[in-house]
């Protein structure tokens, strides 16, 4: 930044450059208040948290933390949270690519609303989420008895979890995709095309190498997402143990059983799952800064 | 390079499913859902196994019981609105009934079909104050006095906070020679003094104990005494008034769901088995009073003798759930009135 600077010897014009100079270089007391504030904060809100969380789940020894991580209602807890992400995020993500494709590629009546549409989950609060499949599939609900009669399970199930989960991880690709492929335009699309290449080819060869890094980032917040709901999914969960509650859940069991160990031993396993994500996330928008 | 890359992900994945497919499919055996309510975590946790050693002594066969717990009001919804349970052990005869009401799911006289009211242990409402108890709270009548702060769940989604609000309007009748105003009164300064109100029993006890908030718990003597036994009684203590409320938690067997999924002789046997002696031990050591009398007498110093009034002599919960509980009854109107 220094460099940037250079002492003005002229008298004072109208030279916007001056302007600039003076707003980039801001007084040393400032530069250190406003680092320290934004570090404090992020220690105090994001690093303390984390750090209570593992002590909590260590307070009584590396043994009493791989006791309860083996619990088989904890064990059950992680695979179904793992069985959720991996069923709803690549359908996520073939849907958040069809529906960017559909919005960027083409021109339709209801364009637009089909953006909003697409939204729709992020304004709305998870717990209505979870509501709608209660009110859709429950007992009392539209599709109950039918579902009843057929011995269809979907609330207070599993395919009601993996249902809410769907729901409001929809927009993640999408939402990262649509700009991007605005941008991009398909001019490159068009000459492929032109070149003789077959439609999949030309996705395949043109389309998913420009967009590979923007999906990868949507993929793996859809994925952190998926990993973390709670609102929706305590909805729709009816909290069977060693059933139907998912990492997130079983966090609140343990800790409403009085087993804090428990609780934030599981806990921690979302933080780490978390924080590889972010890991990975860092990653790719380190690599593609390189590119 | 790049398709064997693709392939050798895909393989993952069809790993990993298949390894989530075997694992849910090893536990091939029949299995019932107890939807319970809050408090009873540790009781059911003792019982089944006791159970389930039972059943396979009777039948050779062995069973799984699972479980699920929330606030009493919520799970009934739950099972309502299709949460398979094969039997319900709820905290109140009001949120049982809507299991046949809304969804005909039990018979109308489920309540006939056990003894004692379909409760195989009763239970009351008592206080806990920290050690020393500094506001001096001996009695209900010191609850309402001037900056006590009170912790107790919300009755409208807590049965253990419709017991609480119930034996709190019993102690004001009884003591304002029934003038329902005063009652009124009562509660209303009752209420005013409550510094959160939770959805559920045990999400009040959190407040009190984990959190630090309000000088008394109003619950569950069974949940009093467990906080005791898991903080610690140099942290604690237990106040019991003079006057409290016979709280009967009911059981059932979900018929039209039991039957469904044929394991209507395993829920039958499931709550019946309740009334034996070994699993009224059970029910006394989780400081639940058990219906049994020899068992009772064998806890008796465990639990004090106090005056209580039981549900029916109040109207039964039909009438309370009406006058109380529903909208624009007697809570709403104080509560409301309260702020």
């Amino acid at each position: 930044m220094h460099a940037i600077v250079q002492p003005s010897t002229k008298p004072l014009t109208s030279n916007p450059s001056t302007t600039i100079r003076s707003a980039l270089q801001e007084p040393l007391w400032l530069k250190i208040t406003l680092i320290a504030i934004a570090l404090g904060f992020i220690f105090l809100f994001l690093c303390l948290p984390l750090l209570i969380v593992l002590f909590h789940a260590f307070a009584k020894g590396v043994g009493a933390y791989w006791e309860a991580i083996l619990q088989p209602d904890t064990l059950a807890a992680i695979k179904l949270t793992l069985l959720t992400a991996l069923v709803t995020v690549p359908a996520n993500t073939l849907f958040g690519i069809a529906a960017a494709w559909a919005i960027t590629r083409f021109e339709f009546r209801g364009k637009s609303l089909l953006t909003t549409l697409i939204d729709l989950p992020f304004s709305v609060s998870p717990v209505i989420s979870g509501v709608i499949f209660v009110l859709l599939f429950g007992m009392q609900g539209y599709f109950g008895e039918w579902l009843r009669d057929h011995d269809i399970k979907i609330v207070f199930a599993i395919p009601g979890i993996i249902l809410a989960t769907l729901f409001v991880t929809f927009p993640f690709v999408a939402r990262q995709l649509i700009p991007l492929m605005q941008e991009m335009g398909n001019e490159e699309e068009e000459a492929a095309l032109s070149l003789g290449a077959s439609s999949w080819k030309m996705f395949f060869k043109v389309t998913l190498p420009n967009i590979k890094w923007a999906l990868l980032y949507g993929v793996l917040l859809c994925n952190a997402r998926a990993m973390g709901e709670f609102g929706a999914v305590s909805v729709v969960s009816g909290h069977i143990r060693g059933l139907t509650n998912t990492l997130p859940l079983h966090v609140e069991v343990s800790y409403n059983d009085y087993q804090t160990v428990g609780a934030f031993a599981s806990a921690s396993i979302l933080a780490g799952l978390a924080v590889v994500t972010l890991v990975l996330k860092t990653l790719l928008e380190w690599k593609q800064g390189n590119r | 390079m790049k398709s064997i890359n693709f392939i050798s992900y895909k393989q993952i994945i069809f790993a990993l499913v298949a390894l989530l497919m075997a694992s849910t499919q090893a536990l091939a055996e029949r299995t019932i859902l107890n939807v319970s309510y809050d408090p009873t975590r540790e009781l059911y946790k003792e019982y089944n196994p006791l159970f389930i050693k039972h059943w396979q002594e009777k039948t050779k066969e062995t069973v799984e019981v699972q479980q699920s717990h929330a606030g009493s009001g919520k799970q009934s919804r739950a099972v309502i609105d299709g949460l398979e349970a094969d039997v319900v052990t709820l905290a109140l005869a009001y949120d049982v009934d809507q299991l046949y009401k809304q969804a005909r799911l039990i018979p109308e006289n489920w309540q006939t079909l056990l003894p004692n009211n379909s409760s195989p242990y009763t239970s009351t409402i008592v206080f806990i104050v920290r050690k020393g108890n500094s506001k001096q709270i001996k009695d209900w009548s010191d609850l309402v006095k001037d900056g006590v702060s009170i912790v107790t769940p919300n009755p409208k989604t807590s049965g253990g906070a419709r017991w609480n609000y119930l034996a709190a309007w019993a102690y004001a009748l009884k003591h304002n020679n029934n003038s329902e105003d005063a009652a009124k009164a009562f509660i209303g300064k009752l209420f005013k003094n409550a510094a959160v109100l939770d959805t559920g029993a045990r999400g009040s006890t959190t407040s009190f104990v984990e959190r630090g908030i309000g000088d008394v718990l109003i619950t569950w003597e069974n949940e009093a005494y467990l906080v005791l036994k898991e903080f610690g009684a140099d942290k604690y203590e237990v106040v019991t008034p003079s006057f409290s409320i016979l709280a009967e938690p009911p059981v059932t067997v979900v018929e039209k769901v039991a039957k469904k999924n044929g394991n209507e002789d395993i829920a039958k046997e499931y709550l019946s088995y309740l009334y034996s002696k070994e699993a009224q031990d059970i029910i006394g050591k989780n400081f639940y009073r058990p219906s049994d009398k020899d068992i009772a007498a064998k806890y008796a110093q465990q639990f004090p003798q106090l005056e209580l009034i039981t549900i029916a002599e109040l109207g039964g919960w039909n009438e309370a759930q009406k006058k109380h509980f529903a909208d624009d009854g007697v809570f709403d109107q104080i509560y409301t009135g309260g702020k």
